[in-house]
């Protein structure tokens, strides 16, 4: 398994713990064994040390000088389009939808179990008629495949010499 | 002293008080990196006391002013000379270390001598604390920072905040690729 995600000047990195949490930062440098150099001029982030046990690495990622100005990093963000490409992903979204869960009201959670109560009846008389219809032409359950397995020639051989002793 | 919390630099200047002998003294200054200010004047008059005769009660502190660091978003390597008690003697020592104010470097020594040397802040003496450029630093786990393609992986996560259940029937994973 090789490893796709680095820490290396230009990663980008979601923060998740800390005073900037939930916050993308780029790895502008790494200062020790346990804290990296990181810079977001356009998500909020000030250049601070931030641990890397702090951090998750994304898959995003731009080309950077190590110890680059912060007028560098906003410049290759916004020409890598990272927080466009950052609103897309299928991470930020999960975000969202955990952020609006937790916001739910009760009365926002009634109409939420009533729209998947109404989804779920319309899937049910669907999947009933398939079902039903199915029954009625004997197709409940998929034809049985024959086996097409080629056979082993070691089997074969066996088989064959069988058959000879059998005839013999 | 106790090293609580980020040690902060202060300067403190002082002087053994003028009497009708001696009508003006020399001032002292000292680069003294201390929890608050408070303690600073503390370890001023400690280190005073060990260099020259006379004493807080004996002299004044002129100025004490914290140092705020130039650079905060730079990374240096720091060179730190210090002098501490071990269990059956006292050794000089140098130490390296990289961070991105000297104050934080020096609070990164208080806590590694206490880690390493089990040596405990009031038995630490803190000599000269300089900044050194990547040419000349003398230790490998500092040198090895030193690349500017700098690139590696973070192949097992463990020891974060966590948000895993405290039971589970599966273990949690640690890589990610």
């Amino acid at each position: 398994m090789p490893f796709q995600r680095f820490v290396e000047p230009g990663r980008v990195a979601y923060i998740a713990e800390g005073i900037h949490s939930g916050k993308l930062c780029t790895i502008v440098d790494v200062i020790d064994q346990t804290r990296a150099l990181v810079d977001g001029p356009e998500s909020g982030v000030p250049r601070t040390a931030v641990r890397f046990k702090q951090m998750h690495l994304t898959k995003f990622k731009f080309p950077l000088t190590y110890t680059s100005p912060t007028r560098i990093v906003r410049k290759s963000w916004k020409e890598a389009q990272i927080s466009e490409k950052w609103a897309e992903s299928s991470w930020a979204h999960k975000i969202d939808a955990r952020k609006r869960r937790s916001e739910l009201t009760d009365f926002d959670r009634f109409k939420l179990g009533r729209a998947r109560q109404t989804r779920n009846r319309i899937i049910t008389r669907v999947y009933q008629k398939l079902k039903t219809k199915a029954a009625r032409s004997g197709r409940t359950f998929p034809a049985r495949k024959r086996s097409k397995k080629t056979a082993n020639p070691k089997n074969a051989a066996a088989k064959a010499a069988a058959k000879g002793k059998g005839k013999k | 002293m106790k090293a609580k919390g980020q040690l902060k630099e202060y300067e403190v200047i002082g002087r053994k008080l003028p009497t009708a002998k001696e009508t003006t003294t020399p001032l002292y200054k000292m680069r003294i990196f201390a929890p608050d200010a408070i303690v600073a004047k503390s370890r001023f008059w400690y280190f005073l006391r060990q260099l020259r005769k006379f004493k807080s009660s004996t002299g004044e502190i002129v100025s004490i002013k914290e140092i705020p660091e130039k650079s905060p978003t730079k990374i240096k390597n720091f060179g730190i000379w210090l002098r501490y008690d071990s269990r059956s003697g006292t050794h000089n020592m140098y130490r390296e270390y990289r961070d991105l104010s000297v104050s934080g470097a020096v609070t990164m020594c208080y806590r590694d001598m206490g880690a390493r040397h089990r040596a405990r802040a009031h038995s630490i003496q803190i000599i000269k604390v300089e900044q050194v450029i990547s040419k000349e630093t003398r230790r490998p786990q500092i040198k090895q920072f030193h690349d500017s393609g700098i690139r590696f992986p973070l192949p097992k996560r463990i020891g974060q905040k966590t948000t895993l259940p405290r039971f589970s029937i599966r273990r949690p994973r640690t890589y990610f690729l």
